[in-house]
C-alpha cells in the first residue's frame, strides 16, 4: 500500500464521499427556464392524494394537477368545473349533478359518471380519508346517465356543494384508485403529475388533452418548498422563482417597493384569534371561563388596529367576525369597535373581579406569535388582567388545547367557502374544534337549522342571529382576518388571487 | 487492520439497538399526536381514531418497537405518516444531497482550516498567527444562518453570480452542482474551518516541541521536510478524530444550512419530521445517522494506520 501524505488522505476521504454522493445522485430536476413557471411555497405539501390531503400547500399544488366538480370565485359564489349544472329536488335530499362532456384523465381514460361515482365513494369510505366528515350527509351517489350523478343525502345539507369545491369533489382516474395514489397522482386537470423530491420540488407538466388546455400557457410547473420568508423572497428577487405564496408582513413594504415585484393581497377567508377554555375541565374554572362580562372587559382591553400597526406593519386588517369581507354573511353593520379601559375596568368590577386576574395563554413557538402575545399581555394589563405567556410548539399546543389543558390559546382558521365551515365546529355543542366547550342551545339550534337552509337569504339571517350570540357571549376572541400577500414577478401577468389564496395557473403568462 | 474493522461492526450492532430504542421511546414520550397534525385543521375525533387503528398506534409501545425492528430487519422502514412515501426511499433520495453537501463543506473546512493551522504553529505569536486565529474565531462567531443569507443577497440577488438555491446532483451537472455548492459549503465550512484550525495549531505546536523534532531540525534537515514529513503527520492524528466527527455531524444535516440553501438534505427532513411526529421518519433517519457515525469512526481507525504506521501493530 502506498503511503499518502497525511493532508491528502483526509482530503481524499471528503472527495470520495462528494463521488460517492455523485454516483448516488438522482436525476436531473427539469429546472429549465423557458416555458417553466417556478413558484415557491412556504412549506412541503403533504400527501398528494385529495382524500388524505390536509395541507393548504397541498391544495394549491392540487389546483394545478386535479379538477374538481366546483370552484369558489372571488365572491365566494360557486364556479362550474367538471359540473356544469347542478339542482336539488324539492325535499332538499337529493342534489343531482350534470358532468362535463369530453374530459380525459392524465391516463387517457374518460371521465363521466362512474368514475365520478367512484372518488366520491372513495372520499367517503376510505379509512384514511379526511373527507369522510365533509361528506358524512351523503347516504349514496347515483349514476343517472353517464354525465349525470345524483347524491342521496342523509339530511338536507347546503354545504355539500361547497364541500364539492374543495378536495371532495377532485377527480382521479378511477383505475388510479386501488394503488398508491400519493406516488403518483393520475387526476384531470390542466398538469399531470412528474416528479416530487420530498422537502425541495413537484414538478408538473402540461397535459395537452386537458379540456381547457388553451388558457394554460406554461409548459410546465414546479413547486418549490422555500419555507423561510426571507430566503423565498430572496429566490424571487433573484430569478429563481416566478412567484411565492405568503409574503411575510415585515416583507410587504420592501418587496412593494422593488420595481421587479408586484404584490398581490387579498383578504383569506380565515381569520386570527384566541380560544378560551369556557368548560373543558378544571382550567375552565375562572370568572375567565363563567362570566361573559370578564371575556367582554378582555376583548375592549385589546385594540385591534394597533395590533396591526405594531406587528403586522398594517397588513392584516382588524376584525371581530368569523367571516371574511368577502362572504355574503359578513356583518358590514358591525364594526371593529376601538378599545376602552375603562369600560373594561368597569365590566370586571360589575363581575365582582379583584385585579389583577391571573390567566396564562398559550401561543405557538413563531416570532410572530410572541410579539403579538406580548403586544397583547401589555395591553390587557392595563385593565387588570395578569397574563402569562406559554411558549409551544403547536401539536403540543394542539394537544393541550383539545384535553382542556388551558385557558386561552392563540389559535387561527383558515377558512372555508361555505360559513358553516368557519362557525358550526367552534360554536356548537360537541363541534370538532369547540375545545373551550362552549354550549349554548340556541346556537345549537340556528347553526343546525343553516346548515339545511338552501336559501341564501334564510341562511343570513341564522348565521346574523348567531352572530348575534357570539358577540355577547365571547366563545372565541377574533383578532384580525388572515390576508394573502403573494408576490409575483412584474415579467408574470395574469394572476388572480381570490380569497381562498389558492394558485390558479389559466391564463398566467411569462412576458 | 481486518480483525479491527470486524471487532468494531460488531461492536455496532448492540449500539445500533441502544440508540433505535432510545430513539423510539424518545419520540413516544414527546407530546402532541401525530395523528392530531395528520388529521389536518378539522381534527375530526372519528377519523384520528381510524387513523391511529390503522398505524397501530394504540399497541403497547414495546410491541410498536419489536413490530418495526422485525420490519427494519427485514429492509423495511415504513412509510411517512405525512406523504406516504416509504422511508427507506425517503433515506436514499436524501443522502447522496447529504453526503454531496458534507463533502463539499469539509473539503472547504480542509483547505482553509489546515494550512491555517499549520501556519499559525510554525509561525507562533507572529503577525501570521494572530491574523490565522482572528480568521478562525469570526468563522466560529458568525452564525450560519445569518452568513448564509447575506451571501445570497450578494452574491444571488445582487451580483446574480449564484444560484440562490437548490439541489443539483454533482455527476447530471458538474458545473450547476458547483454553482449551487459554492455558498453552503463556505458557509458551513467556514464554521468547521476554526475548529480545525485550532485543533492543528495546538496539535502542531505539541509535536513541535517533541524531542524527535528537536533530533530531526538537529540532523540538519531542511525545515520543510521537518514541518510535513515529521511533524504534520503526527499533529494530524487529533486532527483527524475531529474531522471525522465533525464530518459525522454533517451527515446528521446542516438544518439551518439546508434551511436557508434550500437544499433537500437529511436536516430539513428530521426537523419536519419532528414537528410532524413523523415517527418512521425519525427513526429511520437516525438508524441512518448512527449508522454513518460509526462508520465515519471505523474511517477515523483506518485513517489513524495509514497516517501512522507505528499504530498498525496495535
Amino acid at each position: 500500500m502506498s503511503r499518502p501524505t497525511a493532508t491528502w488522505s483526509l482530503a481524499a476521504v471528503a472527495a470520495s464521499a462528494l463521488a460517492l454522493a455523485a454516483s448516488m445522485a438522482m436525476p436531473s430536476p427539469a429546472m429549465a427556464q423557458g416555458s417553466t413557471l417556478r413558484i415557491g411555497l412556504q412549506e412541503d405539501p403533504d400527501m398528494l392524494d385529495p382524500h388524505r390531503a390536509r395541507t393548504f400547500v397541498g391544495r394549491i399544488v392540487f389546483k394545478g394537477l386535479c379538477d374538481k366538480l366546483f370552484d369558489a370565485g372571488p365572491d365566494l359564489q360557486l364556479i362550474p368545473r367538471l359540473a356544469t349544472e347542478w339542482s336539488f329536488s324539492a325535499d332538499g335530499m337529493t342534489a343531482t349533478i350534470k358532468l362535463r362532456p369530453n374530459v380525459k384523465f392524465h391516463d387517457g381514460a374518460a371521465f363521466d359518471a362512474a368514475a365520478a361515482k367512484a372518488n366520491i365513494d372513495r372520499a367517503r369510505t376510505l379509512p384514511e380519508s379526511l373527507r369522510r366528515s365533509e361528506l358524512a350527509t351523503v347516504d349514496s351517489v347515483e349514476v343517472v346517465d353517464p354525465l349525470t350523478i345524483a347524491l342521496k343525502l342523509k339530511q338536507r345539507d347546503a354545504t355539500l356543494l361547497s364541500q364539492l369545491a374543495d378536495r371532495a369533489g377532485m377527480m382521479m382516474s378511477p383505475a388510479s384508485l386501488s394503488g398508491d395514489v400519493a406516488a403518483r397522482p393520475i387526476c384531470s386537470g390542466p398538469y399531470k403529475f412528474v416528479e416530487r423530491v420530498q422537502n425541495d420540488r413537484i414538478v408538473l407538466e402540461k397535459f395537452a388533452d386537458h379540456w381547457e388546455a388553451a388558457n394554460y400557457s406554461f409548459d410546465r410547473v414546479i413547486y418549490r418548498s422555500i419555507p423561510d420568508t426571507t430566503v423565498r423572497l430572496a429566490n424571487l428577487r433573484s430569478g429563481e422563482l416566478d412567484m411565492l405564496e405568503r409574503l411575510a408582513a415585515t416583507d410587504v413594504k420592501s418587496a412593494q417597493a422593488d420595481r421587479t415585484l408586484r404584490v398581490i393581497f387579498t383578504p383569506g377567508l380565515g381569520y386570527q384569534g384566541i380560544t378560551l377554555n369556557l368548560a373543558n375541565g378544571d382550567a375552565a374554572n375562572t370568572p375567565f371561563g363563567k362570566d361573559k362580562r370578564v371575556r367582554q372587559a378582555f376583548s375592549l382591553a385589546i385594540d385591534r388596529a394597533v395590533i396591526n400597526q405594531v406587528v403586522f406593519e398594517n397588513t392584516h386588517p382588524p376584525t371581530i367576525q368569523p367571516f371574511p369581507p368577502s362572504s355574503p354573511y359578513y356583518r358590514k353593520d358591525i364594526p371593529v369597535p376601538g378599545r376602552d379601559v375603562a369600560k373594561a375596568r368597569a365590566l370586571l368590577r360589575e363581575a365582582g373581579v379583584t385585579a389583577p386576574l391571573k390567566l396564562e395563554a398559550m401561543i405557538t413557538n413563531n416570532p410572530v406569535d410572541a410579539q403579538l402575545g406580548q403586544v397583547i399581555q401589555a395591553m390587557v394589563q392595563e385593565a387588570g388582567f395578569d397574563l402569562q405567556l406559554r411558549s409551544m410548539e403547536f401539536a403540543s399546543q394542539l394537544r393541550d388545547q383539545q384535553q382542556g389543558r388551558f385557558q386561552l390559546s392563540r389559535v387561527g382558521w383558515s377558512g372555508r367557502i361555505d360559513p358553516d365551515g368557519n362557525v358550526h365546529p367552534f360554536w356548537t355543542t360537541g363541534g370538532g374544534q369547540n375545545d373551550g366547550k362552549y354550549s349554548n342551545a340556541e346556537m345549537d339550534r340556528l347553526l343546525n337549522a343553516a346548515r339545511a337552509v338552501y336559501d341564501p337569504v334564510e341562511r343570513k339571517k341564522l348565521y346574523d342571529a348567531a352572530q348575534d350570540i357570539a358577540f355577547d357571549e365571547m366563545p372565541l376572541l377574533y383578532l384580525y382576518n388572515q390576508p394573502w400577500y403573494f408576490a409575483t414577478s412584474t415579467r408574470l401577468t395574469g394572476f388572480q388571487l381570490h380569497p381562498d389564496g389558492m394558485i390558479r395557473l389559466a391564463g398566467l403568462k411569462r412576458q | 487492520m481486518l480483525k479491527l474493522i470486524l471487532n468494531r461492526l460488531l461492536i455496532a450492532i448492540p449500539t445500533l439497538l441502544i440508540v433505535s430504542l432510545f430513539v423510539f421511546a424518545l419520540q413516544h414520550a414527546l407530546p402532541g399526536d401525530p395523528f392530531l397534525v395528520m388529521a389536518g385543521e378539522e381534527r375530526d375525533p372519528e377519523a384520528i381514531a381510524r387513523l391511529r387503528a390503522i398505524y397501530r398506534m394504540d399497541d403497547p409501545i414495546i410491541m410498536q418497537y419489536f413490530a418495526w425492528l422485525g420490519q427494519v430487519v427485514q429492509g423495511e422502514f415504513g412509510r411517512s405518516l405525512r406523504t406516504g412515501e416509504p422511508v427507506l426511499g425517503l433515506i436514499l433520495q436524501k443522502l447522496p444531497v447529504t453526503i454531496q453537501l458534507a463533502a463539499a463543506s469539509m473539503l472547504v473546512a480542509l483547505a482553509i482550516g489546515l494550512p491555517a493551522g499549520i501556519i499559525a504553529a510554525v509561525r507562533k505569536g507572529t503577525a501570521a498567527d494572530y491574523t490565522a486565529s482572528a480568521i478562525a474565531l469570526s468563522g466560529l462567531s458568525i452564525p450560519n444562518f445569518w452568513l448564509g443569507i447575506v451571501m445570497i443577497l450578494v452574491f444571488a440577488v445582487e451580483l446574480r453570480w449564484l444560484p440562490a438555491s437548490g439541489y443539483v446532483p454533482f455527476f447530471s451537472d458538474p458545473l450547476g452542482a458547483l454553482e449551487t455548492l459554492v455558498m453552503p459549503a463556505f458557509v458551513l465550512g467556514s464554521g468547521l474551518a476554526a475548529f480545525i484550525m485550532r485543533h492543528t495549531r495546538s496539535a502542531m505546536l505539541e509535536v513541535l516541541r517533541s524531542d524527535y523534532v528537536r533530533t530531526a531540525r538537529a540532523k540538519g534537515l531542511d525545515e520543510r521536510v521537518v514541518i510535513n514529513k515529521h511533524a504534520l503527520r503526527n499533529a494530524l492524528i487529533p486532527v483527524i478524530t475531529l474531522s471525522t466527527i465533525l464530518f459525522g455531524e454533517l451527515l446528521a444535516g446542516a438544518v439551518l444550512t439546508e434551511q436557508v440553501f434550500t437544499i433537500p438534505g437529511f436536516g430539513k427532513l428530521i426537523v419536519d419530521a419532528v414537528f410532524n411526529r413523523d415517527y418512521g421518519v425519525v427513526q429511520g433517519v437516525v438508524l441512518c445517522t448512527a449508522v454513518g457515525f460509526i462508520g465515519m469512526n471505523l474511517l477515523a481507525d483506518v485513517l489513524y494506520i495509514v497516517v501512522n504506521p507505528r499504530l498498525r501493530g496495535r
